[in-house]
């Protein structure tokens, strides 16, 4: 398995320390903590929303900090939570946003619109003209998912982004998450604070505290792991 | 003598007053526009002129407009540039504080999820925070537009026309009705002008 992204030794200030890890195709890596214990900040330095002060990033090979952060930010799908979308554009604008800043032909932009808003399970016909305040938070999110893999990128970067959803709707999506995961064969990293959504949806769990990656493994090492900070989320489910 | 027999009377004369007028807050919102938006735009950029950019605006908003005519004559002399002038100084500061209100009040998450999926700075004024501010900002060029049909009657006391001249003309000979004749229709530009801003804020600010 090839690695599609590489951190050595990320850092950032006080708040992210000595992070490494490798996720390749078909690998989702999930990224557990509490509050505060840097997942977005490590998420924001992978696509350079903010600049690490120490270690690299290689997204397929290249170093993260030799590439252009604009061009760079294009080849890596985002999904942020509730406000991701932008809430003047329609949603087929909204989905099609990438492919546009990259140039693509209308009509390949339209087309390809239509079959990532039916891939997440929304009626291209219906929603594509509608704005994002109109939809309910399980649609804005399928939506925000289905921006991220526009341009078709190799890696995927996921901000909790079904931590704003009521738990039956979070559940739904979950699984159909679980289902594309499957299918795209991308390599992701998934940030959430649920360990129970971790241990659904990870390949590998990573867990973060104070800015250091303190266990990095199988949601079943996870599971079975003696150290007192996995034993914390794992008590927390019981 | 009513104000519509004067009108009758003097038709010609109150459109060439009128055009003058228009004229005035024309070249005068137009040129602040064209100074004011960038400069709010390059305020957001560098916050740091923030304060004394919009300190010098505040303050040339304070000096009574008579004031502020009397001492652009001797760099413009008589006439209507000396007016411009003093228009577009007022006009400056709603649309250079607008513009930057505005674009400073988008969401920054929002802006955070436009860099996030790789806009350039331009892509992103252009596609996220213009848009989203439009509102903001054509509300500063409704006031700027509005206090400059107010302020230019008082360009006809330097010379530079403009429907002050039948103010001025009327104060002079305490003429009731010449004071109206220049007066109501000025009221009626401001009204004008507020209203068809106001459409054109309606037809391109997006809301949800």
């Amino acid at each position: 398995m090839s690695a599609v992204l590489e951190v050595r030794d990320l850092g950032y200030a006080d708040r992210v320390d000595g992070v490494s890890f490798v996720v390749g195709a078909g690998e989702t890596l999930v990224l557990l903590g509490r509050s505060g214990s840097g997942k977005t900040t490590t998420l924001k330095l992978i696509n350079r929303l903010l600049e690490p002060t120490g270690g690299d990033v290689v997204i397929a090979g290249e170093r993260a900090a030799a590439l252009d952060a604009t061009r760079l930010r294009r080849r890596i799908g985002y999904v942020i939570q509730e406000v991701g979308l932008l809430p003047h554009f329609s949603i087929a604008q909204n989905v099609g946003l990438v492919p546009r800043l990259e140039g693509w032909a209308p009509e390949r932009i339209a087309a390809r619109v239509r079959e990532l808003l039916a891939l997440v399970g929304l009626d291209p016909g219906v929603y594509g003209d509608r704005h994002p305040h109109e939809l309910s938070g399980g649609q804005r999110q399928r939506v925000g998912v289905a921006r991220a893999l526009a341009a078709d990128p190799p890696l995927l970067l996921l901000d909790e982004p079904f931590g704003a959803l009521d738990p039956i709707t979070r559940l739904e999506l979950q699984r159909e998450f679980q289902a594309l995961e499957g299918r795209l064969r991308k390599a992701m990293v998934f940030v959430t604070h649920d360990v129970r959504e971790g241990l659904l949806l990870g390949t590998r769990i990573g867990l973060l505290a104070a800015g250091r990656l303190v266990f990095l493994g199988t949601p079943e090492e996870f599971r079975r792991s003696d150290l007192p900070e996995c034993r914390q989320f794992m008590d927390a489910v019981a | 003598m009513s104000v519509f027999q004067f009108y009758a009377r003097n038709w010609g004369e109150l459109l060439h007053l009128l055009g003058q007028h228009l004229y005035l807050v024309a070249i005068s919102t137009g040129g602040a526009l064209v100074i004011g938006f960038p400069l709010g735009v390059l305020l957001t950029r560098r916050p740091a002129w923030r304060a004394p950019v919009l300190g010098l605006a505040n303050v040339f908003q304070t000096i009574p407009s008579l004031a502020l005519f009397g001492i652009l004559i001797p760099v413009f002399g008589i006439g209507a540039w000396t007016a411009i002038t003093a228009l577009l100084v007022y006009a400056l500061l709603p649309i250079v504080r607008n513009t930057y209100t505005g674009i400073a009040g988008v969401d920054p998450a929002v802006r955070e999820a436009g860099r996030g999926m790789g806009m350039t700075g331009g892509q992103l004024l252009r596609l996220v925070e213009l848009p989203l501010a439009a509102g903001v900002i054509l509300a500063g060029v409704r006031v700027a537009t509005v206090v400059s049909v107010g302020i230019a009657t008082i360009g006809a006391a330097i010379g530079a026309g403009g429907l002050g001249v039948y103010i001025f003309r009327g104060v002079a000979t305490v003429d009731d009705t010449l004071i109206l004749a220049g007066a109501l229709p000025a009221a009626l530009l401001a009204l004008a002008a507020d209203g068809l801003l106001g459409l054109a804020e309606r037809r391109l600010v997006w809301r949800p």
